[in-house]
């Protein structure tokens, strides 16, 4: 296999501060992502990791700092504008569609691709019905690579929690991003379910090429499978480097093991 | 038998009637997760404006087609109803993203008060009538077999097949669209649904305007069995137990329900009723819904809850 080539930064946040009332979650947070690479954001919980996420996704607005995505500066995302744009991203506590089957949940990663209007699925001839079994064959692809084919049909309400959340990869990699965010893809899985995750985020990053920003509690997983590493603490940047920097790092020894008074 | 089997299709197809408004009812909530108190109104709404438009367009544009008026006052009516559901997703449901489910039922209950007024005050408060011609004559079934045959009402008979047609359409389309899989999306999880890109907005205005289209529908029909007049938003009442019945995230639930109810009314009143003094009709339905949900509390089609522990 050809060398994974990193590229240029695609994405950016500069100076994000971010308070819910009194309680300040990010506060000057400067950091960048560049294209190809695992970038990986941990810290204690509560370090204002999701929080960061989320601002890179629109879902919280921050009080300060700009985003940069492609070379457009956004003072607020739109989680809409953002998905449009090739950001896709999971979440920590599955946000799926449980009432629906594998395979639906998947799908509707394809809305944004879907061109044929209501009328004319209403009918469902012709091109609505082309399109629906080419971006069909799209999805069966991504059921393959997760290994999840024996449970297409199932409602993934009623799924073990490990293969929801591959579920949950499933339908953001069914948008073909070019950025992923993964929000503590692996919290919460026994230590295969680990390797499996594991496997699959590396072969995302390798075979489409993805940008993954991925937020770890764990930092054995992390210092593994990232390129570079943020780590925040209390909502404050404390370090940024490859692994083995960020591990030499006293500050985050501290945070991680507590300092000896 | 005779007698039994005339009560049985009297039932079924007044049954069907309370699907049709049930059907409003699950669209919503499937599609928003809302459960919609506004149904009623929207009912009473649009066969205000179908009822009142019929009567305008001749005389302002002076033909007197009754099939051109009541094709006309039908789209009209529809173009309000999409311009109401376009005004309550702006005015409403757009502030209210990612709230609880109660906080939006109490929107709800507060657009039912709106329209209830909004619309008296613009097509007027008196009893209207909708003629869009279906049969007032009934039939006679089976005539051979039974002295005297089997009476149907033929409107009722129409009607149940213009509601079942309606009904098959939407599960269709809620099944096997890509708009119906996105709808199913936005009601299962707003935030998640928001992050691949599936605009709310518009989606909210989808099904509220298919909300309002099933409205006009029942609005029409049962404004033109019961004339239009307030009254006509309390049959959203006799919708609830359906709902109820057949499980609010079910649209064959809805007619299933329906139908239970519309049968166990009339058969319960002419044999049970007789002999405990009547009037049956009016409560059998709730009290039946009332057992259901001791036994299976998301109704009898409902998806099961399962809660993780």
């Amino acid at each position: 296999m050809a060398e994974r080539r990193i590229g240029d930064v695609i994405l950016e946040a500069r100076n994000i501060s971010l308070s819910f009332g009194g309680v300040k979650a990010l506060t000057d947070i400067s950091f960048d992502v560049r294209e190809h690479e695992i970038r990986a954001i941990i810290g204690p919980n509560g370090a204002g990791k999701s929080s960061m996420l989320n601002c890179i996704n629109g879902v919280y607005t921050p009080q300060q700092g700009t985003i940069t995505f492609r070379g457009q500066t956004f003072s607020h995302m739109n989680s809409r504008q953002v998905a449009e744009m090739g950001v896709a991203r999971t979440f920590q506590n599955l946000a799926l569609f449980k009432g629906m089957s594998v395979l639906d949940n998947i799908m509707t990663g394809r809305n944004l691709r879907m061109k044929t209007n209501l009328f004319q699925q209403a009918i469902r001839f012709g091109a609505a019905e082309r399109e629906e079994s080419e971006h069909r064959r799209f999805v069966e692809r991504i059921i393959d690579f997760l290994e999840i084919q024996a449970w297409r049909k199932t409602p993934v309400g009623r799924l073990p929690y490990g293969l929801q959340k591959r579920v949950d990869l499933g339908r953001a990699l069914a948008m073909e991003p070019q950025v992923l965010l993964l929000d503590e893809p692996m919290a919460g899985m026994n230590v295969e379910e680990k390797q499996d995750m594991c496997r699959f985020v590396l072969d995302v990053n390798d075979e489409f090429g993805t940008t993954i920003v991925l937020i770890e509690h764990d930092m054995g997983v992390v210092m593994d499978i990232s390129d570079r590493v943020v780590v925040l603490d209390y909502g404050k940047k404390i370090g940024d480097g490859t692994p083995e920097e960020v591990r030499a790092n006293p500050d985050v020894i501290n945070a991680y093991l507590g300092t000896s008074h | 038998m005779g007698f039994f089997l005339e009560t049985l299709f009297g039932g079924l197809m007044a049954g069907m009637l309370y699907s049709l408004i049930a059907l409003g009812f699950v669209l919503i909530f499937k599609a928003s997760g809302v459960f919609n108190f506004a149904q009623g109104a929207m009912v009473l709404f649009a066969a205000l404006a179908m009822a009142r438009f019929s009567e305008w367009f001749p005389a302002l544009m002076g033909f007197d087609s009754k099939v051109l008026a009541n094709v006309l006052a039908f789209v009209a009516a529809m173009a309000v109803m999409i311009a109401v559901a376009w005004a309550i997703e702006r005015l409403a449901l757009s502030r209210l993203v990612n709230q609880e489910g109660i906080t939006l039922l109490m929107a709800t209950l507060g657009i039912t008060y709106f329209l209830d007024g909004f619309g008296q005050t613009l097509f007027g408060s008196d009893i209207y009538k909708i003629d869009v011609g279906l049969p007032k004559d009934p039939i006679f079934l089976l005539e051979s077999v039974f002295d005297g045959g089997v009476l149907i009402s033929k409107e009722d008979l129409y009607a149940a097949v213009i509601a079942a047609a309606l009904v098959i359409v939407l599960s269709l389309f809620f099944q096997y669209t890509s708009t119906g899989r996105a709808l199913r999306a936005v009601a299962d999880d707003h935030q998640a649904a928001q992050s691949i890109g599936i605009p709310l907005n518009r989606i909210w205005v989808i099904v509220w305007s298919v909300a309002g289209f099933v409205a006009l529908v029942a609005g029409v029909i049962w404004g033109s069995k019961l004339g239009v007049q307030f009254s006509l938003s309390l049959v959203a009442l006799k919708a609830l137990p359906v709902v109820i019945l057949g499980g609010l995230t079910s649209v064959p639930g809805a007619i299933i329900g329906g139908l239970i109810i519309g049968v166990g009314e009339k058969l319960s009143e002419v044999y049970i009723g007789q002999h405990i003094g009547g009037g049956i009709e009016i409560w059998f339905g709730y009290v039946l819904v009332l057992f259901v949900l001791l036994v299976r509390p998301q109704g009898l089609f409902g998806e099961k809850i399962i809660d993780r522990v």
